[in-house]
């Protein structure tokens, strides 16, 4: 028979040496030691204003003649879609012609709402297309865009299949696969990329997500934002302001 | 003294040095012969950077253009384009800033062009000027009556007409077309700024009208009813639309 005091003398100490205790002092052990500010280098974000997109296509042939994508209407690196919301039923969702639209449709069905959305490359924080890739062609850089090795990628398509929103394409001279880079060379040179620059209406907002002084942040603190397919936790880093729940 | 190899037999110090030269041959290939680049993906990663960083910029920015034309930049400013990027129109421009006089970027000048972003869609938001192409003008090119660097509809809407276009359509056929919207309307100031929520004043007695309408009204030309019997319990405007007053 043991008496309460040396039952609750073993039960402490048990669980002390079980590892419960212990594990944890030595989990945040290391933390002291690093607990230094983080780099103050750049993140980059990416912002769209859905409510203001009217739909032009500006952005996507400006970022073919940027980034040497194929004029085919199915390789994009960035594109539009057109949602068509019915009464009732499904929403319609169309990639919207790049110049002039052979004619204006008109919807069979009546309409609740319509609107576009521009889509890119998401640079998730989270990459699954990263997680896939065999040879370790892509990528996330310390400024948070995910690049692709075109040197390196063996073509085998494994990060078109994993990326859940559709932006990789496999180029048809390279055979490599090929994304939006946020226009990495430009942002290099200080300059925008080529769809935020052409733009009309402000629909596309860059800016550095560390900065307190950027248009990403002032984006940010007007909007409320969105992301797409947040149940999948990629955590994007492009955001959507305005947009609608039909938007996937 | 005895070397301990002897002990073993033949056969197994033959085994250990054909694996011994086959581990260390494996190490020095490994570690010597293949290039580093191969190996490590930290390498791999930095060589994607500078190879992207290192692409040509076919779009050279708008603060580019300012250098030089200063004139229609200025113009700009001032006008509905002034956020509009030179390049979304003139196309991508690198090649006339590195050598000005040799190439020369395209204006375009056919109707193809302002139709991509003016041409009615039903899903472009609200207020922004669209035309029906095949409609408006079909034989001017756009150039001729709107001067691309500062854009102005020729003939800008009306005060009220701007929003309320169907109640003007319907007040212009009608007897009440001398009347001003503020003859019976009180409109704050505050209304062209949130129209929803500052709304403006509608007739609420039977006496307003009755300034026109009533038996001993000194207005001449305007039907006249005896307030007193003539459908005592309602509002004029429950049985009479204003906007479209039926006719005897």
């Amino acid at each position: 028979m043991m008496d309460r005091r040396s039952f609750l003398k073993k039960l402490f100490s048990s669980l002390a040496l079980s590892g419960g205790v212990l594990g944890g002092f030595f989990r945040i052990l290391p933390a002291w030691g690093q607990a230094k500010e983080e780099p103050a280098g750049k993140l980059w974000g990416f912002g769209v204003s859905v409510d203001k997109c009217i739909g032009c296509a500006r952005c996507v042939v400006a970022c073919k003649s940027e980034n040497n994508v194929p004029k085919e209407p199915f390789f994009y690196r960035t594109w539009v879609e057109r949602y068509m919301i019915p009464k009732e039923g499904e929403a319609e969702v169309t990639n919207i012609h790049t110049g002039l639209a052979p004619e204006a449709e008109v919807p069979s069905k009546p309409i609740f709402r319509s609107f576009f959305v521009p889509k890119l490359c998401n640079q998730c924080a989270h990459p699954p297309c990263v997680q896939v890739c065999p040879v370790g062609a892509t990528f996330s850089t310390e400024d948070g865009v995910v690049l692709v090795n075109d040197r390196t990628c063996i073509g085998c398509r494994y990060c078109i299949q994993a990326c859940p929103y559709g932006a990789r394409y496999l180029h048809p001279a390279t055979h490599t696969a090929d994304k939006c880079t946020f226009c990495y060379h430009r942002l290099h040179r200080g300059l925008l990329p080529a769809c935020v620059e052409v733009c009309p209406t402000q629909a596309r907002v860059i800016g550095d997500l560390h900065s307190a002084a950027s248009p990403m942040t002032r984006f940010k603190r007007m909007n409320k934002i969105f992301v797409l397919k947040p149940n999948l936790n990629t955590e994007p880093k492009v955001l959507y302001a305005n947009i609608d729940g039909e938007v996937r | 003294m005895k070397k301990p190899f002897q002990k073993l037999p033949e056969s197994v110090v033959r085994l250990v040095t054909v694996f011994a030269v086959f581990i260390v041959g494996t190490i020095v290939v490994v570690k010597f012969a293949i290039p580093p680049r191969f190996k490590d993906t930290k390498i791999q990663w930095a060589d994607t950077i500078k190879q992207e960083t290192a692409k040509p910029v076919q779009y050279a920015g708008a603060v580019a253009c300012a250098d030089c034309h200063e004139e229609v930049v200025a113009q700009k400013r001032k006008g509905y384009h002034r956020d509009l990027s030179c390049e979304t129109c003139h196309g991508p421009a690198k090649a006339h800033t590195d050598d000005p006089d040799k190439v020369k970027p395209p204006a375009p000048r056919d109707r193809k062009f302002c139709p991509v972003c003016h041409t009615f869609n039903p899903s472009r938001p609200r207020g922004y000027p669209m035309i029906n192409p095949v409609a408006h003008n079909p034989m001017k090119p756009c150039f001729t009556c709107h001067e691309p660097h500062d854009p102005k509809p020729p003939t800008v809407p009306r005060e009220c007409s701007a929003c309320h276009g169907e109640i003007a359509r319907t007040l212009s056929v009608s007897h009440h077309v001398q009347l001003k919207c503020t003859s019976c309307h009180t409109v704050p100031a505050q209304h062209r700024v949130s129209p929803r929520v500052i709304r403006p004043s509608k007739p609420t007695s039977r006496d307003f009208c009755g300034k026109c309408h009533a038996k001993d009204s000194t207005f001449k030309g305007s039907p006249k009813i005896d307030l007193a019997s003539h459908g005592e319990k309602y509002v004029c405007w429950q049985c009479h639309y204003p906007h479209l007053p039926e006719v005897e």
